[in-house]
């Protein structure tokens, strides 16, 4: 399971550095992401640009992170490929996440709202 | 195409005008997560010219859905097990069959999904599970389910953008 964070003004970004989000990594991807934001920062935001396919196992696990950071901190996502996309679509959990569409366009909001 | 020709000069000389190799796809394998990764990735990469991106990734979808149940919900603690695959493209699409020896597959897995539009998981109560069979209902086609001898049977057809020729 590969995945890659850093502290960007304040914003926890998490590359997914895995083709697939599927039921055989879906355990492994909850566990790591527990370690991974165990360091503060109230938004963090999942780079899923390179991930080509999520299934519903995957997308139980983004949730699962989603409730394990509430209240305090928000889950966010970014760069959703075309068929992780389509998951979110038809299971309408593209209502319950905010979406951007590169991670830059949230790197660049941290930086315009720091000067 | 040029590639694929020239690693199977065989076939060639053999006539197989419309090479009906290409439109069958049939595979057994484990019940294990890693399996099913496996299987995926050879029946996509046998109709992947046949398909576009779009099709390809609904197509991995309903699959992984209906094999990993299995996985999980048909084997479960049991562990072993085995799954048979069978896919055959037609003009109109690909008519699928999976079949297993496990547990039998409940009977609201296979209800219309207006019958049960209420059982869909709702996002704002954050669920994070229960969407597999509202996806396959979703995206599948000709949803049927027959058991016998301990042996579980679900065929489905996936519609796909006619073929040219």
């Amino acid at each position: 399971m590969n995945l890659y964070a850093e502290s960007v003004e304040g914003v926890l970004l998490v590359r997914v550095d895995e083709e697939r989000l599927d039921a055989a990594i879906a355990i492994r991807f909850k566990d790591r992401m527990r370690e991974v934001t165990a360091q503060p920062a109230t938004r963090v935001v999942l780079d899923m640009s390179q991930v080509e396919f999520l299934d519903s196992s995957g997308l139980g696990a983004v949730v699962a992170v989603m409730k394990a950071l509430a209240p305090r901190r928000k889950l966010e996502l970014a760069g959703l490929t075309p068929n992780v996309a389509k998951v979110f679509h038809l299971t309408r959990m593209d209502s319950v996440f905010r979406i951007h569409a590169d991670i830059s366009d949230v790197t660049e909001e941290g930086i315009r709202n720091a000067g | 195409m040029l590639a694929d020709r020239a690693a199977r000069p065989a076939a060639r000389q053999a006539g197989a005008p419309d090479r009906p190799e290409a439109r069958i796809f049939h595979h057994s394998f484990a019940a294990d997560a890693l399996s099913v990764r496996a299987a995926l990735r050879a029946a996509l990469a046998r109709f992947m010219r046949q398909m576009t991106r779009d099709e390809a990734g609904t197509l991995e979808l309903v699959l992984a859905e209906v094999l990993n149940n299995i996985v999980e919900h048909g084997y479960g603690d049991n562990g072993h097990g085995t799954i048979t695959l069978s896919m055959v493209r037609d003009r109109r699409g690909l008519s699928c069959s999976v079949s297993d020896d496990g547990v039998e597959l409940p009977a609201d897995c296979l209800l219309h999904a207006d019958t049960v539009q209420d059982l869909r998981p709702q996002p704002d109560h954050l669920p994070e599970g229960g969407f597999g069979w509202f996806l396959i209902r979703d995206l599948a086609e000709d949803l049927g389910y027959h058991r016998s001898n301990g042996r579980n049977l679900l065929a489905f057809r996936l519609p796909l953008k006619p073929l040219e020729s």
